[in-house]
């Protein structure tokens, strides 16, 4: 009997996970647009989607800014990781504090903070306004603490005599980084760039305040949609996300899988 | 590796992008534009305590209270079940916890707009019964069910984490020492599992009192929060001195939470996450 309640209470609460989802996909094929009945079923939201030349250039916008801002944010983070990995206490409590701010400061403080500094800015210039760069560079300064989180704590496990060990034999500076410590810190270099690359493509708040007229991400163009109301063009996206996601998901376990057999 | 010049890009970069940002809301939160320049004034603080804007504050408050007790209500018990099964099981309903999180904030808060809305699915199945439509949409209760939606995965996994390493011999022992079940619950399980509670209440509550999209689709304009507040004085109304004003009391609000619960955390020994 208790199994049983245990058992009941979990359906029920992952049935409140997914029941939201699931109404969503279905109905992504629905024909009537009146959310009520049930019109019968069609592909034609996602050919409308696929028509959506707005949609289209916002898709393309989010690959785009994600890819860059977590390249960058993955080499100014893995560089500055090395640094901050040889400074003293100190310094290093003082560079990890500053880094930790965007991390715990409210999307909404840190979104409204870049705005002013970059209108602040392009007044001090007299010209220029917000856009695509500036949204990439958004991205880039809320992605670069996330990279340092996930790979200083890989350098300070490496051994410190296993650099000076190649020195002695005779590598140069450059050698000695390449072939011994960058292979040792790759993985927590990539998983960093992924969390990244994540962060990037799921951001709305900190995008929808330092973009300008006419560029916008998926999550804006989301946003503006949805404020008026429920769009059927919404839940054909929404369905193409999950798929995806749940793609990705399997593909990361089955490599994941796959390393421990081996 | 001992040099710290791979850091000094980084450095500028935060002194640009983190540091002077912060300063200049600072900056902004304590003048006013005023004949050609800025004066120092406390007026923006002044009148963020005017009734209306204190009442914001306190439905932002009440609202993220709410939501962390209704999750730590219906998380606990997910922690628990889950955090007694065997590996194999735990690991596919933790997972399927998590499944959901990984779908856009955006998106996951949009669907709850097709089952509540007016022509929305509960309304229609009362409509079919005979029944009269209900209002479903924007109210509170609206914005706390959206917010709950949202971060109740934040409530189960900080506290499973805790209770999974839990010594179950230590509730068998309880039991063996004669005590029923809500004395074992009460006084074996529950305290072990605090520093659980405290991160989990922590991780809610925070993205709690600052959401603003959240109130936006399923409030509407019938429940403003400070998050709301903030982002219409910079992108409608363009009164930076309020907004920023709203944005460094925000800031205190979350730097007082992290402060309450770091110390009971610390009381407790051991921060979970």
């Amino acid at each position: 009997m208790r199994r049983f309640v245990k058992r009941l209470y979990l359906a029920l609460i992952l049935l409140f996970l997914y029941a939201p989802i699931f109404v969503l996909m279905v109905y992504s094929f629905n024909v009537s647009k009146s959310r009520g009945n049930w019109g019968g079923f069609t592909f034609g939201w996602y050919a409308e989607l696929f028509r959506d030349r707005q949609i289209m250039q916002a898709l393309w916008n989010t690959i785009v800014l994600a890819v860059l801002s977590a390249v960058i944010a993955t080499f100014l983070g893995t560089a500055s990781a090395i640094g901050i990995n040889a400074m003293k206490k100190l310094p290093k409590r003082v560079i990890l504090g500053i880094n930790n701010l965007p991390v715990l400061n409210p999307d909404i403080v840190t979104g409204v903070s870049l705005m002013i500094l970059f209108i602040f800015a392009f007044n001090m210039i007299g010209r220029g306004g917000l856009g695509f760069t500036t949204i990439l560079l958004a991205h880039i300064t809320f992605n670069i603490p996330y990279v340092i989180l996930s790979v200083l704590p890989k350098l300070k496990q490496l051994d410190k005599n296993m650099y000076e060990a190649a020195l002695d034999l005779g590598a140069t500076p450059a050698a000695a980084f390449f072939k011994v410590i960058l292979p040792e810190i790759t993985p927590a270099i990539v998983s960093g760039m992924i969390l990244a690359f994540t962060l990037s493509i799921d951001d709305f708040i900190i995008s929808f305040f330092t973009t300008g007229a006419g560029v916008s991400n998926l999550s804006i163009i989301i946003y503006s949609m949805a404020r008026r109301g429920v769009n059927p063009k919404i839940n054909a996206l929404s369905t193409l996300i999950f798929a995806v996601v749940m793609i990705l998901l399997y593909l990361v376990n089955r490599m994941d899988s796959e390393k421990l057999k081996h | 590796m001992r040099s710290k010049t791979p850091a000094y890009p980084y450095i500028v970069w935060m002194a640009i992008f983190i540091i002077i940002p912060v300063i200049l809301v600072f900056y902004y939160a304590f003048t006013k534009t005023e004949s050609g320049g800025m004066v120092f004034t406390l007026e923006n603080f002044a009148r963020a305590f005017e009734p209306i804007y204190l009442g914001v504050m306190w439905r932002s408050i009440r609202l993220a209270f709410f939501c962390t007790v209704i999750c730590l209500v219906l998380g606990y018990p997910v922690a628990y079940i889950v955090a007694q099964r065997k590996t194999g099981t735990r690991d596919i309903i933790l997972f399927l916890i998590i499944v959901p999180m990984w779908m856009n904030f955006l998106l996951r808060t949009y669907a709850w707009l097709t089952i509540l809305e007016q022509n929305g699915i509960i309304n229609s199945v009362l409509a079919s019964a005979g029944l009269p439509k209900l209002n479903l949409l924007y109210n509170e209760g609206a914005v706390i069910l959206g917010m709950v939606y949202n971060f109740l995965p934040f409530m189960i996994l900080p506290i499973h984490t805790i209770l999974k390493k839990t010594d179950l011999s230590l509730v068998e022992a309880a039991q063996d020492l004669g005590a029923n079940g809500i004395n074992v619950f009460l006084r074996v399980v529950f305290p072990l599992s605090v520093p659980g509670v405290i991160s989990g209440i922590t991780m809610v509550f925070m993205p709690a009192v600052t959401a603003f999209i959240i109130s936006n689709l399923l409030g509407g304009k019938q429940v403003v929060l400070i998050g709301n507040l903030i982002e219409d004085q910079f992108l409608n109304v363009y009164n930076w001195h309020f907004g920023s004003a709203l944005s460094v009391i925000l800031m205190i609000i979350i730097v007082i939470t992290i402060g309450i619960f770091s110390v009971a955390e610390r009381d407790e020994g051991g921060a979970v996450l």
